[in-house]
């Protein structure tokens, strides 16, 4: 049977990737390149070919193992995977659509904790003042990942050195960027 | 002359050396900067990450506002964000029924008429070209230009320089007296965004940055970054922990070692502010 021919189960992740994305998962010939390449491969659960590989069997305990696996979000999206790929699949475009999927369906694996946790207290500075609040952003992360000793030296040493703001910068149009997040809330 | 600027975050917090060399070099090259008004976030690596429609709208905003006040080149210094902004323009741009419903959240006309270009290409085209004439004190050191990941990927959307073995920046730093190294780990990824969540792994992957520019006898690693910066000179001790190492060797932002060969003092680009103490002046 022919790649082209290959009869893709609707309800699968790969046909969702494939729909939503544009990524045909189908098209990885497993050359391994995106994994020899990728920075935090090693600290995956699956290096990025892996995942293309259990994309392609279309079985729902392979779909469920991705969208629970930690790999989707430790991937930094440094664009590697994409560039030495030889058949061009937009893997990076493919672990947020699985990062977002996961947490849809309230499936983020424990590990990743912290880093979704950085992410959420990330967006809600923006939410809250249309700029990045470093200061605002690291204690909301300390509070939501509950690491209250992690990076204790590194604040007065930032304030010392002028990189760090006390308050937050606000945008003038805050009303404008609610209404951004608002529509943009699922 | 004047052009547009959207400095980003990072340039106004944890990168102010950066702002601070960038601001100083426009005013040695007469370059008027103009910031666009009222510019917001551009959601980097957590907007993506989890949400994609505002991964687009918080850039699209930016560009717009761009348009709407007549700023029709934009110099983004941070690569992080150069990469978001080229990004989303290049999806709005394929995907017309996207940028319809883009334009309804963000309530804005958006063309996508705005030229985006990163801090290299500002270099090259305002810049080099008087570089000669200014040049008092060339930069006499070894560097090892590390480009990171977001000033030459995506390649295909930002069509910028050589993808494995880019050039730009050494082309540069060669201009004003340095002598660029081989460097295996140009386009090698510090980290970015898990600096915060996961320190360990920015720890090791930026120290094999650091100990291939070490080990080839680098006197300086050149960035044109903000995360890339932060990850290499904030993160240091963390680094250095991590390899039982003593890593000493500075990291300089592109525009801090254009200034100092023009004859700017360490002071004026910002060298006070870096957490590994720069020798070179
Ligand atoms: S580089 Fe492309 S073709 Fe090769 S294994 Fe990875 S996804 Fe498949
Ligand atoms: S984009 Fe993600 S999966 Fe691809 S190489 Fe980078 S970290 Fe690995």
């Amino acid at each position: 049977m022919s790649h082209s021919d290959h009869h893709i189960e609707r309800n699968s992740l790969a046909a969702k990737v494939e729909k939503e994305v544009e990524v045909k998962a189908q098209k990885c010939y497993q050359c391994g390149k995106c994994s020899a390449g990728c920075p935090v491969a090693e600290d995956m659960d699956f290096p990025p070919s892996m995942v293309l590989r259990m994309l392609q069997t279309e079985i729902p305990a392979n779909d469920e193992k991705i969208l629970k696996s930690h790999s989707i979000w430790l991937c930094v999206t440094c664009e590697m995977c994409l560039t030495r790929c030889p058949m061009e699949i937009d893997i990076p475009s493919m672990m947020d659509y699985l990062r977002q999927k996961s947490r849809s369906e309230s499936k983020e694996n424990p590990k990743a904790k912290n880093i979704i946790a950085f992410h959420k207290s990330f967006l809600s500075s923006i939410k809250h003042t249309g700029r990045l609040y470093e200061l605002g952003l690291i204690l909301d992360y300390k509070r939501q990942s509950l690491n209250m000793t992690q990076d204790m030296s590194l604040g007065p040493k930032m304030l010392s050195r002028g990189k760090l703001h006390i308050f937050p910068e606000k945008i003038k149009d805050m009303a404008h960027m609610a209404r951004i997040f608002k529509k943009t809330s699922k | 002359m004047k052009i547009g600027i959207y400095p980003g975050c990072s340039l106004e917090g944890s990168a102010r050396d950066y702002n601070q060399s960038v601001f100083a070099l426009a005013k040695a090259f007469d370059i008027e900067p103009v910031q666009i008004p009222d510019w917001n976030c551009c959601g980097a690596t957590a907007a993506h990450n989890l949400n994609k429609e505002l991964s687009l709208a918080l850039p699209a905003r930016i560009l717009a506002l761009a348009e709407k006040h007549g700023l029709d080149e934009i110099v983004v210094p941070c690569a992080a964000c150069y990469s978001r902004l080229m990004v989303t323009q290049h999806e709005l741009k394929i995907h017309p029924e996207l940028k319809n419903r883009i334009c309804e959240v963000i309530e804005m006309d958006y063309k996508g008429t705005s030229k985006v270009i990163n801090v290299i290409e500002w270099i090259d085209k305002y810049i080099i070209p008087k570089l000669e004439e200014k040049v008092k004190k060339p930069f006499n050191y070894k560097v090892a230009c590390y480009y990171g990941c977001l000033l030459v990927r995506p390649n295909k959307v930002l069509n910028y320089d050589r993808v494995e073995d880019p050039q730009t920046m050494d082309v540069v730093m060669n201009k004003i007296g340095a002598t660029s190294l081989d460097f295996a780990f140009k386009t090698e990824c510090c980290g970015a965004g898990l600096s915060i969540s996961r320190t360990d792994i920015v720890s090791k992957l930026s120290g094999k940055i650091i100990e291939d520019a070490e080990h080839r006898g680098a006197d300086a690693i050149i960035v044109a970054c903000p995360m890339c910066h932060s990850n290499l000179d904030m993160r240091r001790a963390d680094i250095n922990k991590y390899w039982k190492t003593e890593f000493k060797i500075p990291v300089i932002f592109v525009t801090q070692a254009i200034g100092l060969a023009i004859g700017l003092t360490p002071e004026e680009v910002g060298f006070k502010r870096h957490f590994v103490e720069v020798k070179i002046s």
